[in-house]
């Protein structure tokens, strides 16, 4: 027994485990509701390869915002809820201090490994640990507004800033990736149920599933 | 109700969690001082007015916040985080426009 090989979850080079999609009984590409006349949202999986949470000790929230402008390239705005997407990459703060950052390949921690060091602040990789569902279209707003009690007009909700709020206890972190297009971030253990929900409310303006 | 969370501006009062009466002090944890620790357990002014109030934004960004409250009319005269350090406090719109 002594010489048993290491089982493969114990090899250094194991690669994560393929991801499977919470919403992958429940996903039903094509139109649905009151599309006769005409689709107003769309709603969409993006799955981003990588998700991750960082979060600054007091005083060092400036020192991560240039660790994370370093290392993704993007241009993340100081400031209350501030962000950025460029569509393969977003950042935005979600609390004080903490920040989310995602990017549509996988491997991002380990980017972030050695910059972000403990002097900093500290990284957590959610990838597995959250859904992140996109809604856009002219209703976008309107049927956010359904679920979420904050503004989401342009002058209150800009381009690229990022809001934390929940829908019946499922928190929720949501970005404006577009003039009508919002990312939601949601944990993934209630993402099915969200994802229903979403549905439901999209109905009444006519949704289509990419 | 309003309350107007200095990083996620105003928000609904259901996204807000009541974590009790901001005047109290603790005393060190060794403290000996039954008298002290009475005090920190039990006493209250319970004033029919202006009150120093601990509350959590925990339905949003979950900040411990010190908030002052009329208890007569639930106005809400002023909002900060408890700990110092974040001091870039009060909303901004954000984003990269």
């Amino acid at each position: 027994m002594a010489d048993r090989q290491l089982p493969e979850r114990q090899s250094p080079e194991r690669q994560l485990p393929e991801r499977l999609s919470p919403l992958e009984p429940v996903y039903h590409p094509g139109s649905h509701g009151n599309f006769e006349h005409g689709v107003d949202v769309i709603l969409s999986e993006t799955r981003p390869g990588s998700i991750l949470q960082l979060a600054a000790w007091p005083g060092e929230e400036k020192r991560l915002i240039d660790a994370i402008r370093k290392v993704t390239g993007l241009a993340l705005p100081d400031g209350a809820g501030g962000g950025i997407s460029n569509g393969g990459r977003a950042a935005f703060g979600f609390a004080p201090g903490k920040f989310t950052v995602v990017d549509e390949a996988e491997g991002l921690a380990a980017a972030f490994a050695g910059v972000v060091t403990p002097a900093i602040g500290t990284l957590t990789d959610l990838s597995h640990g959250r859904t992140a569902i996109r809604i856009a279209g002219p209703k976008a707003e309107w049927v956010l507004a359904k679920f979420f009690a904050i503004d989401f007009a342009l002058p209150a909700f800009p381009l690229g800033a990022g809001r934390s709020t929940n829908h019946h206890d499922v928190f929720a972190q949501i970005q404006r990736s577009g003039a009508d297009q919002f990312d939601i971030y949601v944990f993934r253990s209630f993402a099915r149920s969200f994802w229903k929900a979403l549905c439901h409310a999209s109905e009444e303006v006519g949704y289509e599933v990419h | 109700m309003l309350i107007t969370c200095p990083y996620c501006g105003p928000r609904d009062v259901i996204e807000f969690t009541y974590q009790g009466d901001g005047n109290r002090t603790r005393p060190q944890p060794a403290s000996q001082d039954l008298d002290a620790w009475n005090a920190y357990v039990y006493d209250r002014l319970n004033p029919a007015g202006d009150h120093n109030e601990i509350w959590q934004h925990s339905g949003g960004c979950r900040a411990h916040l010190r908030i002052v409250r009329n208890t007569l009319t639930h106005e809400i005269l002023s909002t900060a985080f408890a700990r110092g350090g974040h001091k870039s406090a009060g909303h901004k719109a954000g984003g990269n426009q």
